[in-house]
């Protein structure tokens, strides 16, 4: 055990002696966890085995132990697919469109709510922005294609303001693909992700407001120089966070909302492997596609808590 | 209120009234935001109800705002007679009560071990614990284990067991314990308590804010979900939850709006798919009980969701 060569290594080592007698005494103690270790190893690290299919030509009939190896076979083939390369710029333009949109609304939400006085008012205004949080992304679809169909409100309201004259097709064009996902999360958690931000506004120092006043500062003043210190640091950590999600565009609303018209923009890595994987039974590659996004991940999470550390911010890990 | 507080407030006031224009100006038309935002957040649940209260063939021709323009029960009927619909309620609405269940009691049992200091396998649990919210092995290795290793699919069980514990939800548990006096554990464990009983009896009642919070975050994760279904049990009828019910209809109407893009097309390919107004009805029936439980549970999950965020 590393514990063992500590500056104070001979009390360490004493308490280490009894350390399946201390164990023992808590079995009350491992009776409520062990449980849930088994648990999670089973359903969070068993499947990590499975990464060995990435590797091969998988056959269910032959299983993991049977099918034959192939290198990185999986891999290659990947990356000569036009729509693999499509489907990782879809999730990273998607995932970037989300995060600026997300964060910037609900900051820009959360100091609104917070200048708000009258606390009836407040509590109205949280409780209908969170209750979309609390809808299925089958019923935000559902809704989103009411809203956004060529007969739809927003087309509607559009032609009145004779912005445009023609209804505009926001569902069945690619291009607009991207920029509908980024508006529909920005509805749903926009209410959502100002509790953290709020709950760090009010842990600021009152009297920061109150200097601030006494010196003269103006509400705009004491917001961009009260305020948004105060949350800066929640907010390089939930930067960190979201980097470390960046590969995670979702798919339940791609999947959903996409269609064979606008597949070239709508399909991410994860509605990849799930058409490979699931429909087309290709495991080996869509294991790989998997694979290769997990890893990503990782890279990107820990670098973007190294360049927050190297810049002096709070870091994640 | 303390003396200084007070004058640095009488301060504030003199500056307010120096500058008249600009902190008049500024509530109204923040008020006038955050109202403006009210209606774009419920405009589209009201419209949802509209049409789903709306004639079916009449509602084809779109416009319809906040009132439904023919007013008709034909969709809720229709749905109503349907035995799926009922068998599909069933199935969303048992597994989101056992889920719920099973998440409070494996979740809480797990972050009072996690909370004690003296426990010496808390550092390595933890790690093992955290480290699944990073690392994920994805979707495909997921499914071979449940489906295939551990043969869940076709099956109720597959609702409830890869789904009974959340190490976020642990976390945030563990933190709202670890607020908690440390007096009260160890007066008891000096009456000769064991540790499953100092649980039971004095942690466990004192959660009740937090597991609130817990259980609304599972309640509302296991009855929103449709890819389960979707990937295990699509061939199982009996099986089908009400949210995956949903979307196979959404997919059904969607295939038809993205064929036909006038709407002569669409008035023409109705027939043979879902008609907007029943796929409403369902929205509405499968979202009513969330209406009815959040608004309650509000208070519990703000503070719950801060006590997840201080750290992760």
């Amino acid at each position: 055990m590393s514990i063992v060569r500590n500056a104070q290594g001979k009390e360490i080592r004493a308490k280490n002696k009894g350390f399946f007698r201390t164990l023992f005494s808590q079995w009350q103690l491992m009776v409520m966890s062990v449980p849930m270790l088994l648990y999670v190893l089973l359903f969070n690290y068993g499947p990590m085995w499975g990464w060995v299919t990435a590797f091969q030509d998988y056959k269910p009939k032959l299983g993991m132990l049977g099918s034959k190896f192939v290198g990185l076979k999986n891999f290659e083939w990947l990356f000569t697919r036009q729509d693999f390369i499509n489907s990782i710029r879809n999730t990273l333009a998607m995932s970037v469109i989300n995060l600026v949109f997300g964060t910037v609304s609900s900051i820009l939400l959360a100091i609104l709510l917070n200048e708000v006085r009258n606390r009836g008012f407040k509590r109205t205004v949280q409780t209908v922005t969170y209750l979309p949080h609390f809808l299925s992304m089958v019923i935000v679809v559902g809704m989103a294609q009411n809203i956004f169909s060529s007969n739809g409100a927003v087309n509607a309201l559009l032609m009145n303001l004779g912005l445009v004259r023609e209804p505009v097709f926001f569902l069945g064009e690619g291009k607009y693909f991207w920029w509908l996902v980024g508006v529909i999360n920005v509805w749903k958690e926009v209410g959502w992700n100002t509790i953290i931000y709020i709950s760090a506004m009010t842990a600021i120092d009152p009297c920061l407001y109150e200097a601030a006043s006494i010196d003269g500062a103006g509400r705009f003043h004491k917001i961009m120089n009260v305020t948004l210190p105060g949350i800066r640091s929640t907010f390089v950590i939930l930067l960190i966070m979201n980097i470390g999600h960046l590969m995670e565009a979702g798919f339940e609303i791609q999947y959903l909302l996409g269609s064979s018209v606008v597949m070239d923009w709508s399909q991410t890595i994860d509605v990849f492997v799930l058409q490979y994987g699931i429909s087309k039974q290709q495991y080996g590659v869509a294991t790989a596609a998997g694979m290769f996004k997990s890893i990503v991940a990782i890279i990107l999470l820990v670098s973007a808590n190294a360049i927050s550390r190297r810049l002096g911010e709070d870091t994640l890990i | 209120m303390t003396d200084m507080t007070k004058m640095s407030q009488g301060i504030a006031r003199v500056n307010k009234k120096n500058k008249i224009g600009h902190d008049r100006v500024f509530p109204v038309v923040n008020t006038l935001i955050l109202i403006l935002l009210m209606i774009v957040t419920l405009y589209p649940v009201i419209n949802t109800v509209a049409y789903s209260f709306n004639d079916g063939t009449d509602a084809l021709r779109g416009n319809i705002g906040l009132w439904p323009r023919v007013f008709s029960l034909k969709a809720y009927e229709s749905i109503l007679s349907d035995n799926a619909v009922y068998q599909a309620a069933w199935i969303s609405a048992s597994k989101t009560v056992i889920t719920t269940l099973l998440n409070l009691f494996w979740t809480s049992m797990l972050a009072f071990a996690l909370s004690r200091r003296e426990y010496v396998l808390r550092k390595f649990i933890t790690t093992v614990m955290v480290l699944t919210m990073y690392v994920n092995a994805g979707l495909i290795p997921n499914y071979l284990l449940i489906s295939r290793t551990l043969s869940l699919s076709k099956s109720y069980w597959v609702y409830i067991i890869p789904t009974m514990f959340s190490c976020f939800n642990m976390i945030v548990i563990r933190t709202y314990i670890g607020g908690l006096p440390d007096a009260l554990v160890e007066s008891a464990r000096i009456d000769g308590a064991g540790d499953i009983r100092v649980f039971w009896q004095i942690i466990f009642p004192l959660c009740m804010p937090v597991l609130a919070t817990v259980a609304l975050f599972v309640a509302v994760g296991s009855w929103n979900s449709w890819f389960d279904t979707h990937l295990y049990n699509a061939g199982k009828k009996n099986l089908h939850s009400l949210q995956y019910l949903l979307k196979m209809k959404l997919a059904t109407t969607q295939a038809s709006a993205n064929a036909a893009k006038s709407s002569a097309e669409a008035l023409a390919s109705t027939t043979q798919t879902t008609p907007v107004t029943i796929r409403c009805a369902i929205t509405v029936i499968s979202t009513v009980p969330i209406l009815i439980v959040y608004p309650f549970l509000q208070k519990y999950f703000v503070t719950g969701m801060a006590l997840g965020s201080v750290k992760g």
